[in-house]
């Protein structure tokens, strides 16, 4: 592509009278871009992330041993060599294909608590703030209850009457991360239910579900996802706590805290046993953590008029 | 002539105070309507309590000949419609011009929507460059015409008008005022319109009310207010405040 080709293609992102729907809806999203790639520590978390994604889509091709299996006769807590680049566990399993095969329970607990606590703050937050009087008090009393509780205590209750697993560690963590999304939704909605435009549309006859869905909903939600970003770092600490407890993914799931639960018996004399995992749940969180602040600078509406 | 609004000791109450006491009013179809007084004087509030913005104490609201309840249905607001002070606040800053029409299509469940946009839009004086915009890519002036193709877009008959110009600068003052004229002309529409401005009320309407406290001070005609025939000591001072200020050394 020559240089004029993309000084035009600029151009008609950036253009002030877009002819399509297509083209506006592209050119806030390449606006919104062109802020979040000025931050290059949020590109850093944006790069790692999609490390994390392609590791778990390739870990079939990536790792070069089974992630279950070990060679117990003769590959017992081997140090870090050319073979086994983190070492093995005492199982004689290799650490890096399990970290590989790690990184999908990883995303797994991470997309699936997000996408069930997000969407259950959201809809408790917009319904409590628009509504008000009686619904408000009491979906904001039961949230209130929710947040009185340790997030890691109220988890290990759920996981402990549902039962080990990685699915009810997902379920645990969904069920008490959920309560300050509401609150931020709630604090959002209540700045823009008075505003003309919400009037505006009120006055043309808009069902009160029509309007939390399509003009209250949208301005929520990049605030809710700068916060679940955010968010996604205590995700996997408490994932991996859960694990680390026993009372996430169980064994052989190579889950990374489980891993490091594993390794905390040799930590002395076999320290790569708990560091690689610990060191993977680092990496991660932190890019994650780059993210949701480089998407707070791209998305916060306080942050100029789009 | 039949009354397109119909308004009858109407009394308004927020948290114990009264922002209307008592007032009446009739306005004929196809006539503007205008509502003067101070800030604070209840002129808004009245307005939002015919949409059912603001909460009725007592008194009825006649419109079109139907007597309206607490709630409104979807057919009133086909046929009253509301264009807003602030053109800064009154548009969704997420939306597209395009999505901010097509809303009140959707909701209505009109289905010829494409063709009225494009007309609506023609209509405000506002071409197809304008559609795909944003709000924050609009002028004030830009704005309160897009605020008026949206309130167009159902053709009510009635159009209630908040200050419609009193957020903008002089010379789209006069603009936005002009298109308001043609569009009442074009569509034989009933304006009820609100302002502290004199000089916009005897330009646009035939009557007025002029308000204080929450209650109606005295009815008018704009020719009874340009020939300052006026019977209220508190109109006569508006009057006077509207002359602006003389220098007296």
């Amino acid at each position: 592509m020559s240089a004029e080709t993309i000084q035009s293609r600029r151009e008609w992102l950036l253009s002030d009278r877009p002819a399509s729907r297509l083209q506006a809806r592209l050119g806030r999203a390449y606006v919104a871009w062109r802020r979040f790639s000025a931050n290059r520590l949020a590109l850093v978390g944006m790069l790692i992330i999609i490390a994390l994604v392609l590791v778990a889509a390739l870990a079939d091709v990536l790792a070069p041993y089974s992630a279950t299996v070990g060679d117990l006769k003769n590959a017992r807590l081997l140090p870090p060599s050319a073979a086994h680049w983190f070492g093995t566990d005492d199982l004689g399993r290799d650490i890096y294909s399990r970290i590989v095969y790690g990184a999908r329970w990883t995303l797994y607990v991470v997309i699936l608590v997000a996408i069930i606590a997000a969407p259950i703050g959201l809809l408790v937050g917009t319904v409590a703030g628009y509504a008000g009087g009686w619904t408000d008090t009491i979906l904001m009393r039961i949230t209130d209850i929710f947040l009185a509780f340790p997030k890691l205590v109220l988890a290990l209750a759920f996981v402990a009457a549902l039962g080990p697993g990685i699915e009810n560690a997902v379920l645990a963590i969904a069920i008490t991360s959920w309560p300050p999304y509401a609150r931020i939704a709630r604090a959002e909605t209540l700045t823009v239910r008075n505003s003309d435009y919400i009037k505006a549309v009120q006055l043309m006859g808009a069902s009160p579900f029509r309007i939390v869905l399509r003009h209250i909903m949208p301005l929520c939600i990049s605030s809710l996802i700068i916060r679940v970003t955010l968010d996604m770092a205590g995700i996997i600490l408490t994932a991996a706590g859960l694990g680390f407890l026993g009372l996430g993914a169980q064994p052989p799931l190579p889950e990374w805290g489980a891993m490091i639960a594993s390794g905390r018996r040799f930590i002395l004399d076999q320290w790569w046993v708990a560091a690689a995992p610990g060191a993977a749940i680092l990496i991660v969180s932190l890019g994650f953590n780059l993210l949701g602040d480089g998407l707070r600078d791209a998305l916060d509406p306080r942050s100029g008029d789009q | 002539m039949t009354a397109a609004v119909a308004i009858e000791g109407l009394e308004v109450v927020f948290d114990r105070f009264r922002a209307l006491k008592g007032v009446s009013l009739e306005v004929r179809e196809g006539e503007s309507y205008g509502l003067v007084g101070e800030s604070g004087s209840g002129k808004s509030t009245l307005l939002r309590a015919i949409t059912g913005l603001a909460p009725v104490a007592s008194g009825t609201i006649i419109v079109n000949g139907k007597t309206l309840g607490k709630t409104r249905d979807k057919a009133f607001y086909r046929d009253v419609q509301m264009v807003f002070q602030d053109p800064y606040g009154s548009l969704h800053p997420r939306q597209t011009v395009d999505r901010l029409l097509q809303e009140p299509l959707a909701i209505h469940g009109i289905a010829d929507g494409e063709k009225r946009i494009e007309r609506a839009l023609d209509e405000v004086g506002l071409g197809k460059g304008f559609r795909f915009r944003y709000a924050h890519q609009l002028s004030g002036g830009q704005r309160q015409r897009v605020a008026i193709a949206r309130a167009l877009i159902l053709e009510p008959s009635i159009l209630l008008l908040d200050e419609p110009t009193s957020a903008l600068d002089a010379s789209v003052q006069a603009e936005v005022l002009n298109l308001l004229e043609e569009v009442r002309r074009r569509h034989k529409l009933t304006f009820l319109m609100v302002s502290h401005d004199l000089a916009i009320i005897t330009h646009m309407c035939e009557r007025l009310m002029v308000m204080q406290n929450g209650e109606a001070v005295e009815t008018l005609t704009a020719s009874q207010l340009i020939g300052h025939r006026v019977s209220e000591d508190y109109t006569r001072n508006l009057l006077r405040a509207s002359e602006g200020f003389v220098r007296t050394a």
